[in-house]
């Protein structure tokens, strides 16, 4: 694997005007091509916003739908993970993520850990999603989060254990919490990426929407988090962005080599001890 | 207390961003507010004239007769400090013609009468600028019910209704708000020597210290007794929460059919925006 650019578009999408965030998204997939990027990633529901509630049905998009196939038209000069609300044949409507290769659907992702507590309403509107899987692609293997996805270590633990070295996580992570040095939910958001980058040795992808939604800020600061843990680059706090991240292949292996930790992890062990877990619980 | 400790640059900068954000959305440049010579209508007087340039902020400061006269000298101070428009128009002609009809009434139906003949003047300075109507309620009158419903609590934007008064104080020495309108008495002003800390019978450092921890970090009676709060002060502010919980909602609606506004009609008010 070689080196290369990925762009973190910290956007600010308009709520429900699926039109406008397309523009929006095309616009920035072009300024990424024309910059010669590789990879260019946006928040979770870039193409709707974020508290849709009973518009989620109204702005879900079926995977062959018009809106689709432009993008995918646009990856076959770019790589592109985006965020959107699917609607499938069997009327369910779900927080996914797609990452676009080739003119190809390389990986769909569906939300799993849909959020209903605090401002959280999602399992409300939204179905679930049932499977973290870790993919290839021309950059290397990779797993896509959504999210409230990544505050389960389980998730990224199984991404990491099925081969990905990179995670990309698109979120929409509200602001709160005024009392400290930085924004509460961005302290918080920056030691789980550096955190999980550290303890699976994986780089991180973390892309983060701004704007505001009937006074809910969010907050940006997307980044990029070496293996090692460290914050590489880190887009504006509250406003809008690009973050070009250099991708370095040589940093992931030698993480590899000084701290060979998820070499370490005995799969064997662990599941073993979540059967008996599961067992006793009598799931 | 770390929780009534606010990072001030943060809080400007979101706060800041809020007005610009939502005015700007709906397609709309200006905010109008009342100005009443207080700290909260000051401070938000500052927020809107940094997020919107003070050419775009219409201050109006609308005293009764009654009113202390330092309170137009000290909203005019404000305005001058931060350059936003500025005009008077006292309310005490359609107070005075109202009451005239009904001379027993009392203060507290007098005091909400010139709460809501002021929303009414910011409403229809809403329609005459184009702008938006900005709330100036903080979140420790806004959970004790310190306020008159569709009178000062109706806003279309509240910058600082997630701020108790202790954030306010803090917040407003960050922007520049004039000394003297940080240092007096919080008062309501509705008849002289009045002050909000007097009639509500405790003051808004002490009551914010309760509010935070009651109602952000959600201790139990019990764990609020034992960091060192009154039992008998404690009921009450949970008795001013819960009996003021109303003014904090829409008005109910009867529920007949199968899509209720709010009820199971759910969209965001930033709904295309």
């Amino acid at each position: 694997m070689s080196d290369y650019t990925a762009i973190l578009a910290q956007i600010k999408p308009k709520l429900g005007c699926v039109a406008d965030n397309l523009a929006l998204v095309e616009e920035r997939i072009r300024q990424a091509i024309t910059d010669q990027a590789d990879l260019v990633i946006f928040p979770e529901l870039a193409l709707t916003g974020y508290f849709l509630k009973d518009l989620a049905p109204e702005v879900a998009l079926r995977l062959d739908s018009p809106e689709i196939a432009r993008l995918l038209d646009l990856s076959r000069s770019i790589s592109i993970a985006v965020g959107f609300v699917e609607v499938t044949d069997d009327y369910r409507f779900f927080n996914t993520a797609l990452y676009l290769e080739d003119g190809l659907v390389r990986h769909l992702h569906r939300k799993v850990y849909l959020p209903t507590y605090g401002l959280f309403d999602e399992q409300r509107y939204l179905a679930r999603g049932e499977r973290f899987r870790a993919f290839d692609t021309k950059l290397g293997r990779m797993g896509l989060l959504i999210c409230e996805d990544m505050w389960h270590l389980s998730a990224s633990y199984i991404l990491a254990m099925d081969g990905a070295t990179t995670l990309i996580c698109l979120s929409s992570s509200p602001g709160r919490g005024i009392e400290g040095d930085t924004l509460g939910s961005a302290n918080a958001w920056q030691q789980l990426t550096s955190t999980t980058a550290m303890f699976l040795n994986c780089r991180v992808l973390y892309c983060n929407r701004v704007g505001f939604e009937d006074g809910i800020n969010f907050w940006g600061g997307s980044e990029y988090v070496a293996p090692s843990g460290e914050s590489l680059v880190r887009g504006r706090l509250l406003e809008e962005d690009s973050v070009s991240a250099k991708v370095d292949e040589g940093a992931l292996r030698r993480e590899r080599i000084f701290s060979p930790m998820l070499r370490d992890e005995n799969l064997f062990v662990t599941m073993q001890e979540l059967r008996r877990i599961e067992r006793e619980r009598g799931l | 207390m770390a929780g009534l400790t606010a990072n001030t640059d943060l809080l400007r900068q979101i706060l800041v961003g809020f007005v610009r954000d939502e005015v700007r959305k709906v397609g709309i440049q200006k905010a109008v507010l009342g100005l009443s010579g207080g700290i909260d209508s000051a401070l938000v007087v500052f927020i809107a004239a940094e997020a919107l340039g003070p050419e775009n902020v219409h201050a109006i400061c609308m005293p009764y007769r009654t009113s202390n006269p330092e309170s137009e000298a000290h909203a005019r101070l404000v305005a001058q400090a931060c350059g936003v428009n500025f005009s008077v128009v006292p309310i005490t002609p359609m107070v005075d013609a109202y009451f005239e009809m009904f001379p027993d009434a009392d203060n507290m139906r007098r005091g909400n009468k010139m709460a809501r003949e002021r929303m009414t003047i910011l409403f229809d300075h809403s329609a005459l600028l184009s702008a938006l109507v900005l709330g100036t309620s903080n979140k420790t009158e806004l959970l004790l019910g310190y306020g008159t419903l569709y009178g000062d609590m109706a806003s279309a934007l509240n910058p600082i209704g997630d701020l108790y008064k202790s954030h306010v104080w803090q917040l407003s020495e960050t922007f520049g708000v004039p000394r003297e309108v940080i240092e007096k008495k919080p008062s309501a002003d509705l008849w002289a020597g009045q002050t909000d800390e007097e009639e509500l019978g405790f003051s808004y450092r002490q009551v914010d210290e309760l509010l935070y921890r009651m109602v952000d970090l959600r201790l139990t009676r019990e764990e609020l007794v034992a960091t060192g709060f009154e039992a008998e002060f404690i009921d009450t502010i949970y008795r001013k929460i819960r009996n003021s919980h109303f003014k904090r909602r829409l008005p109910v609606i009867a529920k007949v059919s199968n899509r209720t506004i709010d009820r199971d009609f759910r969209y965001s008010r930033d709904w295309g925006k």
